[in-house]
């Protein structure tokens, strides 16, 4: 659980972006605003934030650090522009919610299709709906797999529903 | 209920009505990338399995960030760009043009109401003649390479108006200062801005591209100059819906400038008078053109720059620069002391010559002071207009530029 304007500095250093190696940079991830991040996080945890997560300049390489070290969605109040664009881009989800009432350690189930967040089973809070360009990118795992796939901008009207349910069980236990 | 700029640009590309926090693919009229950004799109372009780009005519690539080229691990890159443009006959501008917003406007490659997809973060300075530019990053630079598409949420908008006159020795770059300075630079975060009023109205193009670049620096999703527009179709409506609207008086603006080491760190000029200056600086997307080199030799014709101060101009475009050799401007700036560097992006974003030392001071007509900006991250950067940066220059001292524009 982070607050608000987490910047792009602060999820990976400009130092340890001169290079394409993704697994290299992604163990330095968020490490100057919580050094035991890389350890603690396990595959398929949400990253909790307030607003304006993201914030700062345009590297792609914040959401690509926090997917390969194994986030599956980042939840925040609101998100830079760039970095929300970027996220979808390269597969990571990114929700956009009233994050305010979430604890560390609360067990979360994203719904994409109902726009909806299950915590700990006992509430929900609403989310905004992702529009349907934004989910099916997600589908296939970010801009360039579906544009490989697809050769366009071509939605896929039946599979989106599909994905939004795989979705929701592969996120089923994660935490903060 | 009315519409927006934004709303109606994106409305009649796709020929139905959008709205604000609509997700739409759509139609890019010109796609544009640089010398950092073009390398990862064209990768990102293969990675989609991408052989053949889709509009070749309106693909623009430009060398300017790292040009004459420094260095072999640069140089490579900007053969690959080269390689490319033969291969997929796309427009290509090589070091010889200049910075690259400043070329798509010279070149005639936008018009009003244009989608400009670009993959550098100031491509919204195109909003000044009435386009709609859209910053990006290189994997969807890729896919409109492939596609000639793009998606975009049509953001809910901020309009900026300006009234009133500005006052002798104040700029356009005075203007967005003081906008910053109230807006902060998460101001505008995710909007779209609007400015107009007749105190904008008033403003040259060269003038409207200053303030359209700096809506990056309030943390706006693109930014269009209201007063630009003459297709009574895209003008926004008097009952559009904004987000808020904010009213500056032009008169009420005196000369600004960012402290170290943030954009929104906005004084006004006399308050930081009589820091040292080590090096003063004129260039970059934001203050490099015509008019910003008219002011700064008009402030040193005549004069010399400090002995402790080293001043460096960096005309926008080739094109500039031969204008201001004809002009004179360049004659009175090298009689001053000042180095000329070839156009481009200069040592706006430190991948040049020209970077400072530990714990010297830049006075800078540039757009971003963030640490090591410049190549040093022990320096320290201020942002102001031209003619502070020459009078500053001229005195060695930061100084409020109305003590010497008569
Ligand atoms: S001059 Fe500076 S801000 Fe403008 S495009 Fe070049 S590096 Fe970016």
């Amino acid at each position: 659980m982070y607050g608000d304007n987490i910047n792009t500095d602060l999820i990976i250093s400009g130092k340890y972006t001169k290079t394409l190696d993704i697994q290299e940079l992604a163990v330095h991830c968020m490490e100057a605003l919580d050094p035991d991040f890389v350890t603690k996080i396990k595959n398929g945890d949400f990253v909790v934030a307030g607003h304006n997560f993201g914030c700062g300049s345009s590297r792609e390489q914040a959401a690509l650090a926090l997917k390969h070290i194994g986030v599956s969605a980042v939840l925040a109040k609101s998100f830079a522009q760039v970095f929300y664009r970027n996220a979808i881009n390269i597969g990571l989800p990114v929700i956009m919610c009233d994050t305010g009432s979430i604890r560390d350690g609360d067990a979360l189930v994203v719904d994409l299709d109902k726009a909806e967040v299950s915590v700990n089973d006992s509430y929900i809070i609403n989310c905004s709906r992702l529009p349907l360009i934004e989910r099916t990118i997600l589908n296939y795992g970010g801009l360039a797999p579906f544009l490989k796939k697809k050769g366009d901008f071509i939605l896929d009207y039946e599979n989106h529903i599909e994905g939004g349910k795989q979705a929701c069980e592969r996120r089923h236990d994660s935490r903060t | 209920m009315g519409y927006t700029f934004f709303e109606k640009t994106i409305s009649n590309k796709l020929g139905r009505k959008v709205h604000a926090g609509d997700t739409v693919v759509v139609d890019v009229d010109v796609a544009m990338a640089t010398d950092t950004t073009a390398p990862l799109a064209i990768k990102a372009f293969r990675d989609m399995g991408g052989s053949k780009i889709a509009k070749p005519e309106n693909t623009v690539l430009v060398l300017d960030h790292a040009v004459p080229c420094p260095n072999e691990r640069i140089a490579n890159l900007h053969k690959m760009i080269r390689d490319f443009s033969i291969e997929q006959g796309n427009v290509f501008y090589d070091q010889n043009a200049g910075v690259c917003h400043q070329v798509m406007l010279e070149n005639e490659h936008v018009q009003e109401g244009f989608i400009v997809l670009g993959a550098d973060s100031h491509t919204c300075s195109c909003g000044a003649i009435g386009a709609l530019g859209i910053s990006v990053g290189s994997t969807d630079l890729g896919a409109a390479l492939l596609t000639g598409k793009t998606w975009w949420r049509v953001p809910e908008t901020i309009q900026i108006k300006l009234k009133g006159k500005l006052n002798k020795g104040v700029y356009a770059k005075d203007v967005a200062l003081h906008i910053i300075s109230d807006l902060t630079s998460q101001g505008a975060t995710g909007f779209g801005i609007e400015f107009d009023g007749e105190g904008f109205a008033a403003f040259s193009t060269e003038e409207a591209m200053t303030i359209c670049s700096m809506a990056t620096e309030m943390g706006a999703v693109s930014g269009v100059f209201v007063p630009a527009i003459s297709n009574s179709d895209l003008i926004p409506d008097s009952d559009a819906k904004y987000q808020r609207t904010i009213v500056y008086d032009a008169s009420e603006i005196v000369p600004m400038i960012s402290n170290p080491h943030a954009v929104d760190n906005v004084k006004p000029v006399n308050e930081v008078e009589g820091k040292r200056v080590d090096m003063a600086y004129l260039g970059g997307c934001t203050n490099a053109r015509l008019s910003d080199i008219a002011v700064a030799a008009k402030i040193l014709r005549d004069q010399e720059v400090a002995r402790c101060t080293r001043m460096i101009v960096c005309p926008a475009s080739a094109n500039v620069l031969k204008k201001a050799i004809e002009k004179g401007f360049i004659t009175d700036l090298i009689e001053a002391g000042a180095t000329l560097t070839a156009p481009g992006c200069g040592l706006c974003v430190g991948t040049l010559g020209g970077i400072p030392g530990d714990g010297e001071v830049v006075v800078s007509t540039t757009n971003r002071n963030y640490r090591g900006r410049m190549g040093n991250n022990k320096a320290s950067i201020y942002l102001a207009s031209p003619a502070t940066v020459a009078a500053s220059a001229l005195y060695g001292r930061i100084l409020d530029p109305r003590k010497v524009v008569q």
